[in-house]
């Protein structure tokens, strides 16, 4: 089984990173680019079969270690 | 007083700190390997600065996870005093240790340089040694020190006192929230600091403001 995690900062968060992007793609002559947010994608393999199993056990991986929930949100999809 | 310094891959500010905490003891600290899961009885443990595991994923966040940290965390839960510096801070921050999180810096540049610092609480084991609202000078070399703590966090932290240090006088290098430096936990027992007072102790460094921290902190007399 695939699945794919999605890290995004949560709103009210400063992105320091995403005004730049922003700044930058408006530099590239993008008119009409609102805000931008940069987050992270993690790819994960699992052998779990059982999907409602493979969701919990994703979604515990983001809580211990690949989103730190203090800033971030994270979502997971199964593919 | 004996002390203890965390040793973990990509870190590089630990022989500072040992040399430090040799320098101000007058003993060696032991050491603890990453793998590591007893700590020696020692009363103060140092988590120095550098980039533990590269800084992936997130600053500190892969060390915070690794067995030596949860013996740090049952030694703070006896009372030992730790102190994490620059990445020493974001591990404790990532451990769950300390409060809040540690972002790029507001400017995204990676700062080093000279900043002062206000002592916003002299009434911790670090601090006793200052002046409430003295000014000091200290070294900071960072990327990610922008402090940030939801609005409940950063109000119970300055109603309690857990704001230790705060950059003063314009000298905010990282955009972080309330111009704070550094944080103790509930307890008193365990701190947090994006600066480097270990690089700070004597007529070499050019200054001797950090000493302060690591002579109260151990009790030795100035």
């Amino acid at each position: 089984m695939k699945a794919r995690i999605t890290v995004t900062l949560k709103n009210g968060v400063l992105d320091p990173q995403g005004k730049a992007i922003e700044h930058a793609l408006s530099g590239l002559g993008f008119d009409g680019v609102g805000q931008v947010r940069q987050g992270k994608v993690f790819d994960v393999e699992l052998s779990e079969t059982d999907k409602a199993k493979a969701e919990a056990d994703l979604k515990a991986m983001c809580d211990k270690l690949l989103a730190n929930t203090v800033i971030e949100n994270y979502s997971v999809a199964i593919t | 007083m004996k002390s203890a310094v965390v040793l973990l891959p990509g870190l590089n500010r630990d022989r500072d700190m040992i040399a430090a905490l040799t320098k101000i003891s007058g003993q060696a600290p032991a050491t603890v390997w990453q793998t590591d899961t007893e700590i020696p009885d020692v009363d103060l443990i140092a988590i120095p600065g550098g980039f533990s595991f590269g800084d992936y994923l997130r600053c500190g966040a892969i060390a915070a996870r690794m067995p030596v940290m949860r013996a740090v965390a049952e030694k703070a839960a006896k009372g030992v005093m730790v102190i994490g510096v620059c990445n020493g801070f974001q591990i404790l921050v990532e451990a769950g240790m300390l409060p809040g999180a540690l972002m790029r810096n507001s400017s995204l540049k990676f700062v080093c340089r000279q900043v002062k610092l206000q002592i916003a609480n002299a009434n911790t084991m670090f601090t006793r040694r200052y002046q409430p609202g003295q000014i000091i000078r200290s070294p900071v070399a960072h990327h990610d020190g922008n402090y940030f703590a939801d609005a409940e966090t950063l109000a119970r932290l300055e109603g309690e006192g857990q704001v230790v240090f705060r950059y003063a006088e314009g000298t905010n290098p990282n955009g972080s929230i309330n111009d704070i430096a550094g944080i103790i936990n509930d307890k008193g027992n365990v701190l947090g600091l994006m600066p480097h007072p270990e690089n700070l102790i004597e007529a070499a460094h050019g200054g001797s403001d950090g000493r302060a921290l690591f002579e109260g902190a151990l009790g030795i007399a100035a």
